[in-house]
């Protein structure tokens, strides 16, 4: 009988994969409820600049392509057993929180596509959707750490 | 519109649909006979065959008269039109791998000839996928963002070039990147994959410009109609590009686990030999 060579966790891939599947969900759960189900945001302001509109138009696209890409990166991985196990909750959850804050200071704020809501005081939901982001963040960067130790003491 | 033009246009749609439908048709038994006449050497997969089917019949939805009609008088029928016609329609029918199935069922010199063919320089120009990109995008934006989208309107043999511009782009665009046929000259994944989210990105933004600058002009459309047009463009046009991303991470996948057996084989030699 061969023996079968030994699998090692791929950390790296299963990271990559794991936070391309975290900003993936983030961007469709923003897509979905907040653009189709509640519609506060809009579609886009009137008076957004046409170099504006194609920074969101390679944003959305990437949005979609490196969730599929991190679907299929995690199948490979599964493939030959090589997901590491500890790092997919972090991962994803570093996805999730980055693309939140980065939405909220970037399309929200900086290039001005469109708002939270169109209320007065939108600074508070402002904040209140950046500090999410932040908070997904942290804890995140927690399970990592937790994910790190782990390793070092012990295969699982 | 001028009441020439309305007078006429009806017929000369029928006309359109009629041509169109035949046309069709032909091209479905051309796949039908050649699958049936090699079924002996090698069945030819079923999933395949439904697959043209599919793109025919989406084909054929698209140039139904009353669809047709809709489309002449409101934008937002034009852009399903569109979708069907450049999007999804090409998704049944380069899938169906009819190039694979033209090979098959030429006798071996034609075959090779034809795959010279297919290897000379100005096939593999237009065939790239950054001409593909060109045709089919920058089409889109020549179409939507100058007046030539009110002119076809109004000039029916305009209209037909752009409905078979609609098609054939969109199918040199679905095979330049994700053609499952055998194509040596086809560049790698890479710039594939690169072209695709350049052209997706292009798409996206086209869309967000008529919503927010209210393209095409020149129709008559109030705003919320165009706009309307706009986000359909946009969301379904998302899908049917996402279908191939999936089909270019398919065969990555594909070329992956057949690397991690050619590893794993080698390695078992290492352990027993």
């Amino acid at each position: 009988m061969a023996v079968q060579p030994p699998v090692t966790p791929d950390i790296r891939r299963t990271m990559i994969a794991a936070v391309l599947l975290g900003i993936g969900f983030m961007a469709a759960i923003d897509e979905i409820i907040f653009h189709q189900i509640l519609a506060w945001h809009h579609f886009i302001d009137t008076g957004s600049s046409a170099l504006a509109l194609a920074s969101d138009g390679i944003l959305h696209t990437m949005e979609l392509v490196l969730f599929i890409v991190g679907a299929f990166m995690m199948i490979e991985l599964h493939g030959r057993a090589a997901q590491a196990p500890g790092y997919r909750g972090p991962g994803f959850l570093l996805g999730m929180g980055g693309f939140q804050t980065f939405d909220g200071i970037v399309d929200h704020k900086i290039l001005g596509l469109h708002q939270v809501r169109y209320v007065e005081h939108v600074w508070l939901y402002d904040i209140a959707w950046i500090g999410a982001g932040l908070v997904v963040l942290a804890i995140g960067w927690k399970l990592l750490q937790r994910a790190r130790r782990g390793q070092a003491t012990s295969q699982h | 519109m001028t009441a020439h033009s309305t007078l006429h246009a009806p017929m000369a749609m029928g006309v359109t649909s009629a041509a169109a439908w035949l046309l069709i048709a032909c091209l479905w038994l051309v796949y039908i006979a050649g699958v049936w006449r090699t079924r002996r050497q090698k069945p030819w997969p079923r999933w395949r065959m439904l697959l043209f089917t599919l793109g025919c019949a989406t084909l054929v939805a698209a140039f139904m008269p009353s669809l047709m009609h809709a489309a002449h008088q409101d934008v937002r029928w034009h852009m399903v039109q569109h979708l069907l016609l450049g999007m999804f329609a090409p998704l049944g029918l380069v899938f169906a791998a009819p190039m694979t199935l033209l090979l098959r069922n030429l006798p071996p010199g034609g075959a090779r000839r034809l795959v010279r063919f297919l290897g000379t320089w100005p096939v593999r120009v237009l065939t790239h996928p950054v001409t593909a990109l060109i045709f089919d995008i920058g089409g889109m934006y020549l179409l939507y963002m100058t007046p030539l989208y009110a002119q076809s309107l109004t000039t029916p043999w305009l209209a037909n070039v752009l409905h078979l511009h609609f098609v054939l782009s969109g199918t040199l665009f679905t095979w330049a990147i994700a053609g499952p046929d055998p194509a040596p000259h086809r560049p790698g994944w890479r710039m594939r994959m690169g072209v695709l989210i350049v052209a997706m990105a292009a798409h996206a933004t086209l869309g967000k410009l008529l919503y927010a600058f209210g393209f095409p002009r020149g129709t008559g459309a109030g705003l919320e109609e165009l706009q309307q047009a706009a986000m359909w463009m946009y969301y379904w046009g998302d899908l049917a590009e996402a279908a191939l991303v999936v089909a270019l991470m398919l065969a990555w996948l594909r070329r992956r686990q057949r690397m991690a057996r050619h590893l794993n084989a080698a390695s078992l030699d290492t352990h027993t030999g």
